[in-house]
């Protein structure tokens, strides 16, 4: 898949924990104000593959990366992870708001930027709740404790949190799979809602949200020997789905494995 | 199950038959479930025996001193300076004790207390991203977590003993007896403590928000500042309030580094002069007048106020624990 504009692109990336090899060779390349799913077996270093956008990796000792990585032809490993990271923002597996208040949730990202104004930072905590679909049910309570709100509502709570940074790109690395089946039908609408304005990224276990949410599906596959991640095929999430190109694709959506 | 088997509570009157009779005309099972029964009373027993023994021996001590020491406590006691000299009298109370007590507490956590919880964000946050790596800093960061387990087990004593060296008797700083000798040696005390307390509570933030707020733009030392410390809080106060705890019961240290003069110092900034904190007074009393009720007074306000230290401790946490949980 090339694209004539990508917003992030991967050129021979490689990554390693130490002596082991997480990540081999992938070469990719992310449209803008598309969702792209990235989807294979657990341990594949989906992941790890998701957290090369935002330098996350860089967290953990003993992490070493080939090739580059690149977020509109800038190369991120040469910008300040933090200076990045307003760029590119993520939303974690699990819901995890802050033990703080509501609009202190969402306001963290910009105080963390500077922004002392009260009224711009209310204003900001109001567009990115709406931005959420949380306005309506949290706003007679931005004072309560982001921990009261349900596993959906927190989950949403941290996709306004994000928001309110301002960033081009989310990262959402399953997003839905610590939720019930009613607040991930909501995330997932959301998720739709947000690709007219952000470049989006999921990683996801389900094929089936893959296959309802995505326009473009990547399938990684850990090698057999080493147990690498190594991109098997990219392409339109419906060409993946009904026609793919490698048999252990087909064999890995239609669920025989993984 | 057999009836035999059935019945769930063996009484002493069970166990004496049982040990009367020997084993004959019970089944292997009804013999070894007796057996297990008897065990079980046992051990029971002697657990409850343990703690009541623990129970009492501390409401021994309290309940002796109090009761000693309320005899002389009153208005009076609580609101005059110490008479001074070695004889007993009437008139004296323990006023200036409570006042350097309050001064020395405030001066050692001042110390203390932020020199503390920043070398536990340093070991925590900073230095454990090393581990593992090679290098002097690595290196040093081990010897550095290695003495603050050594120095939270070394006798007071001896860090009294230090204080006198380094800033009492050495003439370069010419500190004398004085508050700030204390204060400073005191410090060096708890710091122990203080790191302990707030390493623990630190490194039990999940790294779930540690990573929301780096994912956000959020620098590290912004991430400490608003997420990690706000959250860590309940332990960390209760780190201090130990601390404060530890300097109000501190004899030793205090005995080579405060002096033990009556008067208290003029005020809070008077860090020139010496004192006598009230474990102090309690050890002068004791050992070198014949003011022995004084002494149990002045132990009986001592208590109450260690007593009142520790209440306030779940106090605290449990306030901030809710303020941050939401409920």
């Amino acid at each position: 898949m090339e694209f004539q504009d990508a917003k992030l692109e991967t050129r021979g990336y490689s990554l390693y924990y130490g002596g082991f090899q997480a990540l081999r060779d992938i070469d990719i390349q992310i449209p803008e104000n598309r969702i792209t799913a990235v989807i294979g077996p657990s341990g594949c270093g989906k992941s790890t593959f998701l957290r090369t956008f935002n330098r996350m990796n860089d967290l953990i000792s003993g992490v070493a990366v080939e090739g580059g990585v690149y977020i509109e032809d800038q190369d991120v490993f040469q910008m300040d992870p933090v200076e990045l990271r307003h760029y590119v923002g993520m939303v974690f597996q699990r819901p995890n708001p802050f033990p703080k208040s509501v609009f202190d949730n969402v306001a963290y990202g910009p105080r963390a930027h500077g922004e002392r104004d009260r009224a711009k930072l209310a204003e900001a905590v109001e567009r990115s709740l709406r931005a959420a679909v949380l306005w309506d049910e949290v706003k007679d309570g931005l004072t309560k404790s982001a921990l009261e709100l349900s596993g959906g509502q927190q989950q949403r709570l941290c996709i306004a949190r994000a928001l309110a940074v301002e960033p081009d790109v989310i990262l959402m690395d399953e997003p839905a799979s610590a939720l019930d089946p009613v607040a991930t039908l909501k995330i997932e609408e959301l998720i739709q809602e947000l690709k007219k304005s952000y470049t989006i990224v999921i990683v996801t276990h389900n094929m089936q949200q893959a296959a309802r949410v995505s326009d473009y599906t990547a399938f990684l596959m850990m090698d057999e020997e080493d147990r690498a991640g190594y991109l098997v095929e990219y392409g339109p999430t419906d060409r993946i789905f009904t026609n793919p190109e490698h048999e252990i694709t087909e064999r890995y959506i239609t669920g025989r494995f993984g | 199950m057999s009836d035999s088997l059935r019945a769930k509570k063996v009484t002493l009157g069970h166990l004496v038959r049982w040990a009367a009779s020997g084993e004959h005309g019970m089944s292997r099972a009804r013999a070894s479930f007796v057996r297990r029964q008897v065990v079980q009373q046992l051990a029971f027993g002697v657990l409850w025996l343990s703690g009541l023994a623990a129970v009492g021996i501390l409401l021994a001590v309290v309940g002796y001193v109090v009761v000693q020491g309320a005899r002389v406590i009153d208005w009076e006691f609580l609101t005059t300076p110490p008479a001074g000299g070695l004889a007993s009298t009437d008139v004296g109370g323990m006023s200036t004790t409570v006042v350097s007590t309050v001064y020395l507490v405030f001066w050692t956590i001042v110390i203390a207390g932020p020199l503390g919880v920043l070398a536990a964000i340093y070991l925590v946050e900073y230095a454990e991203e090393m581990e593992g790596s090679r290098g002097l800093i690595p290196a040093l960061v081990g010897v550095v977590r290695f003495a603050v387990e050594i120095l939270a087990g070394v006798p007071s004593i001896v860090f009294g003993l230090f204080g006198y060296a380094l800033f009492v008797s050495a003439r370069a700083l010419g500190w004398s007896f004085s508050m700030r000798s204390a204060a400073v040696t005191g410090a060096c005390l708890v710091l122990p403590v203080i790191i302990r307390a707030s390493e623990e509570a630190i490194r039990c933030v999940p790294r779930s928000h540690r990573e929301a707020s780096l994912a956000l733009g959020a620098t590290k030392w912004q991430t400490v500042w608003k997420v990690v410390l706000p959250s860590a809080a309940p332990g960390v106060v209760t780190g201090i309030v130990l601390s404060v705890g530890r300097v109000v019961s501190e004899t030793a240290v205090f005995f080579v580094t405060l002096g033990g003069t009556v008067r208290a110092p003029d005020h809070l900034f008077d860090l020139a002069s010496p004192g006598r904190s009230m474990a102090l007074h309690v050890y002068y009393l004791a050992m070198e007048t014949r003011a022995f009720d004084k002494a149990m007074g002045t132990s009986a306000v001592l208590i109450l106020v260690i007593i009142l230290i520790n209440l306030s401790i779940n106090l605290i946490s449990r306030r901030l624990a809710a303020r941050l949980g939401g409920e």
